[in-house]
């Protein structure tokens, strides 16, 4: 099978380096990998072209890169299936991270956020006689968060990091809260209380977009995007409602349960607090402008017919919860 | 060709253009719409994290309603898709999640089946009425008017519960529409991006700088307009971009399309008709450039 590879390359060493594309023609079997292709180009056509790569069997996630845009393992990603209408398949290292030569990207800052929510159980009150007892259940469900190999294909492709580094990113958060989830970890109920509290800062769970990109990306299944989701679920039921991330979804609920259809005027005002006089006044421009143009969602919110339905649905399903 | 209208509470709020524009597509089209009696919000994802059921419950209930006109469902909003998708993925999958569903709809005289399949207008203008049969309603010329498209989270990922895998071409269904209604497609690598508007009230300053990244760099490629089958990127992207240009210290102005908006310019209806003149930004240059002054 003939393909084209075109690389993005880059190398620190030459002077005043920049990054470009380059085109390698090749012809690779049937059932070759991504990485397959590029080993060959490495091995037969440029010696110079750097990449990680190690066990080729999706498992130790050292070729995380992006192919046609998206993060995916190279491994794991069949050549013949990637190839655009032009019969080429476009290489780029992971996104995000800075990147050091050709394919291959500095993990620093990837490794610093996973000990950032210290990775590691943190048991709380009197140590149990035995052993500490974690049911089947809660394993099981941990089992899929555990299949992380760190390859960093969601923090590649994660569009909140793309725009402020500060962001602790999916992959930490994922990781977090494969304690928080833990049994084991936290005080005697399980409930791990000041890691919740540390992860609803600025820069934690809820400055996630729910794009699912990372949902999409992640070759192992882990889906960090739904393991943040569950770690604002936590936060919110221990208590820690009082940013406006979880405003925002307390109020959200709340006014759907009253009139089944979203309030959009009093939503931002619940989020970001009736008394929050310098927020509230922030919205005024957005609002006179929305008003001047047409755009002012009714003053007068309607509540769908029969809304005694909803409102006793959202009781009767708060009930069986 | 008729289906159950489920509009999303922003094309009663905050974008009522959307709406009215869908209408006045669809009735010229031929594509009749009824909508759903006491539709409840799809819960945006946001319900969802803070009560899935609940929210699961709720779209459960508009399915249930679609069930009983006997119809498919039409849906106007790339976020109300994909939650929607997956709300029914979850139910589909479970037959026992879904039973619980159906226990708390049954005060109502309500069961959902399991039948629903909500389609985007996107999807069913492609798949259902054909590209091919649209062309002879584009009664007006589109040429020269540079668009970039801009789909919304939510109709690109996650793709198993688009159904993405069965139909591929959904990946590049906005494009072909541009191409297709006559306009020069303006392709950049943000189009499946996020827009940022989840987080506008809970980090404004990140939301803004996914919506200036993305409408400068269209801008820069010498973009007229970007159209989104989303409404709340639409909000996002046109309602917040002169804060965002403000925070890139720079000028962007670049108008925001509703999908239907961009179909019906080339159908020849009006700025005004189909509610240009509700944008933000001022979409006076897309008038001008296409003649669309009157119907």
């Amino acid at each position: 099978m003939d393909v084209k590879v075109k690389i993005r390359r880059y190398d620190p060493d030459i002077e005043s380096p920049v990054s470009y594309w380059e085109e390698f023609s090749l012809a690779v079997p049937e059932t070759a990998t991504v990485l397959d292709a590029l080993i060959q180009i490495r091995e037969d056509m440029d010696g110079t072209l750097s990449l990680r790569c190690s066990c080729r069997s999706a498992i130790c996630g050292s070729c995380a890169m992006r192919v046609n845009g998206h993060a995916v393992l190279a491994c794991q990603t069949k050549a013949s299936e990637s190839l655009d209408s032009e019969g080429i398949i476009t290489v780029e290292p992971a996104g995000v991270m800075p990147v050091m030569k050709d394919l291959v990207v500095n993990f620093d800052p990837f490794w610093e956020k996973i000990r950032t929510v210290e990775p590691y159980l943190q048991p709380q009150g009197p140590e149990p006689e035995g052993e500490y007892i974690a049911s089947n259940e809660s394993m099981l469900h941990l089992s899929g968060v555990t299949a992380c190999i760190m390859c960093g294909a969601c923090v590649s492709d994660c569009t909140v990091l793309e725009v402020d580094p500060t962001f602790l990113g999916p992959a930490a958060l994922a990781k977090a809260y494969r304690f928080t989830a833990d049994p084991r970890d936290g005080n005697a109920e399980g409930v791990s209380q000041r890691r919740l509290e540390q992860l609803s800062m600025p820069s934690g769970m809820w400055d996630c977009t729910r794009c699912n990109e990372c949902v999409q990306a992640c070759p192992k299944g882990v889906a960090p995007m739904d393991r943040i989701m569950s770690l604002r679920e936590q936060a919110m039921d221990v208590g820690l409602g009082n940013n406006n991330g979880a405003r925002h979804a307390e109020a959200f609920t709340e006014l759907v349960a009253h009139s089944g259809r979203l309030d959009e005027l009093r939503l931002p005002v619940k989020t970001v607090g009736m008394f929050n006089i310098p927020a509230l006044l922030s919205f005024v421009p957005i609002g006179l402008r929305a008003m001047t143009h047409g755009k002012l969602p009714p003053l007068m919110h309607k509540s769908v017919a029969n809304v005694q339905n909803i409102r006793r649905l959202f009781n009767k399903v708060n009930q069986s919860r | 060709m008729k289906y159950a209208f489920f509009p999303g509470c922003v094309s009663q709020g905050g974008a009522p253009e959307l709406y009215t524009a869908t209408k006045l597509i669809c009735s010229k089209l031929g594509i009749e719409i009824e909508e759903i009696s006491g539709w409840t919000c799809c819960g945006a994802g946001v319900m969802q994290e803070k009560n899935q059921l609940f929210g699961d419950t709720l779209n459960a209930r508009t399915f249930a309603k679609a069930e009983e006109l006997g119809l498919p469902i039409l849906t106007i909003c790339s976020t109300c898709q994909g939650v929607m998708g997956q709300a029914n993925l979850r139910m589909k999958r479970d037959p026992e999640y879904l039973a619980e569903i159906n226990s708390h709809l049954a005060e109502e005289g309500l069961e959902y089946k399991g039948t629903a399949e909500p389609k985007h207008l996107l999807w069913i203008l492609i798949e259902d009425f054909g590209l091919d049969s649209l062309v002879p309603h584009l009664t007006r010329s589109l040429s020269g008017l540079r668009v970039a498209p801009f789909y919304g989270c939510y109709i690109v990922r996650p793709t198993e519960a688009l159904d993405i895998e069965d139909h591929p071409e959904r990946q590049t269904s906005l494009e072909s529409l541009i191409e297709t209604v006559g306009a020069t497609l303006i392709d950049f690598e943000g189009k499946t991006r996020c827009c940022g508007f989840p987080i506008l009230t809970i980090n404004e300053k990140n939301s803004l700088a996914m919506v200036g990244k993305h409408t400068s760099e269209v801008k820069d490629l010498g973009a007229d307009a970007m159209v989104t089958p989303c409404p709340l990127c639409h909000l996002n992207l046109d309602g917040y971009q002169p804060r965002a240009a403000k925070q890139l210290n720079r000028s962007i102005s670049l108008p925001i399309l509703h999908l239907p908006q961009l179909i019906g310019l080339a159908m020849g209806f009006s700025h005004q008709e189909l509610g240009l003149q509700k944008h933000i930004v001022n979409t006076q240059p897309i008038q001008l450039k296409v003649g669309a002054g009157a119907s």
